[in-house]
């Protein structure tokens, strides 16, 4: 028997801990007050999750009260044939106006690191 | 340097005051700073960035011996190691594998592989926090250091069980492979879409047992194609040993495939 909730909670702290290192190995020393990712919703990244685990492992490190922003991007097909726009609700790539498969990603597939907001240098 | 400081305290002040006053402040561009004091910086970096710089040193190295690696992927319990024991028998000669051997922290799937003329390693994922429900390509480089490579010409990689983590780590392989269960329902291919969206080859495996649940193969393949239209699907069973020839051909395929390309 699985447990899908420590699946689901460890899966998104191995992604925080790679944004994690990401942003301290960026900031050098600085403070980072805000982080800003965005993450495409055909990721399996749960978002509360990610919050609950950046804070897990931002707690006592050196990043302890940056907080994360998740942008979770929709996952959005053109239709190549009828050009209409689908966001999706299932991971299905089809079209929703004309149900062909014959789409393209727009998004959903983001996993970004987008910015970070350090503390201002006075020099 | 007579920098002033902004500690997170509040306080500001300067060391080593040598004169050399901040007349500089209102030289270069500060749109980027806000009001607040802070600095928006712009990083604008994959996620897994670092993963998958070292997974293609990984893949540099592997290419340079000549050997080919399948990452293969399932749930817990859906046969990896048995359909690999069976694997490894019927390549015999054919081919010499090594077996990277993903486990949490027990050597109880290495040990099953060991004694069928494999080369084996374990890797352990519980070294890493929040890093024990996949394979990075880190623990695979460690991993990879153990093999004799000069003396392998297919390298299986058996990942984590988990439909959620590994499908996300790329570890250097040349192809994914997924073994599905038919005890998993139909409805997996749309609940775990990265997983089956980005595997090469699905091997629909316990099929023995097809007679005895309601699992709808019509169904599954339905969702399986939704996610992923490309994919090769392979019909087997471990147990009865049925599939293990067309899963060894497409094995022999992708290490064939190594054999004739030229080495970059």
């Amino acid at each position: 028997m699985v447990d899908r909730r420590r699946e689901v909670h460890v899966h998104e702290l191995a992604v925080g801990q790679a944004i994690l290192d990401t942003v301290e190995r960026r900031a050098a020393g600085r403070e980072v007050r805000l982080v800003m990712v965005r993450i495409g919703q055909l990721r399996q990244v749960v978002p509360d999750a990610l919050q609950f685990a950046w804070e897990m492992l931002t707690d006592g490190s050196a990043l302890a009260g940056c907080r994360l922003d998740i942008d979770h991007v929709p996952a959005v097909v053109r239709c190549t044939a009828c050009g209409a726009h689908t966001t999706l609700d299932l991971p299905v790539l089809a079209c929703g106006t004309c149900a062909t498969f014959d789409v393209e990603l727009c998004s959903g597939e983001e996993f970004m690191i987008a910015t970070m907001d350090v503390a201002e240098e006075v020099s | 340097m007579g920098r002033f400081h902004r500690h997170s305290d509040g306080t500001v002040h300067a060391h080593d005051h040598d004169h050399h006053h901040d007349d500089r402040r209102d030289v270069g561009d500060h749109s980027g700073y806000t009001e607040t004091g802070t600095e928006r910086i712009e990083v604008l970096e994959h996620i897994l960035a670092e993963n998958d710089r070292i997974a293609d040193a990984n893949r540099r190295d592997l290419a340079a011996a000549g050997v080919r690696t399948v990452n293969l992927m399932s749930a817990p319990g859906a046969g990896k190691t048995s359909l690999l024991r069976r694997t490894i028998v019927a390549l015999g000669e054919r081919l010499r594998v090594g077996v990277l051997e993903g486990d949490i922290a027990t050597s109880i799937d290495a040990d099953a592989l060991s004694g069928l003329g494999a080369q084996i390693a374990l890797v352990n994922t519980s070294a890493g926090f929040g890093g024990e429900c996949h394979l990075d390509a880190t623990m695979v480089r460690a991993g990879l250091g153990r093999l004799g490579l000069e003396s392998i010409d297919l390298l299986v990689i058996e990942n984590v069980g988990n439909l959620v983590c590994p499908a996300e780590f790329d570890v250097g392989q040349d192809a994914r492979a997924m073994i599905y269960a038919v005890t998993e329902g139909e409805e997996k291919p749309l609940k775990y879409p990265v997983m089956f969206r980005t595997a090469d080859v699905v091997v629909v495996n316990k099929v023995d047992l097809l007679p005895h649940l309601d699992f709808d193969m019509g169904t599954f393949l339905g969702n399986l194609r939704d996610v992923n239209p490309s994919a090769q699907v392979i019909h087997a069973s471990a147990r009865t040993g049925e599939g293990v020839d067309e899963w060894c051909a497409w094995l022999s395929d992708l290490a064939a495939a190594e054999r004739d390309r030229p080495q970059p």
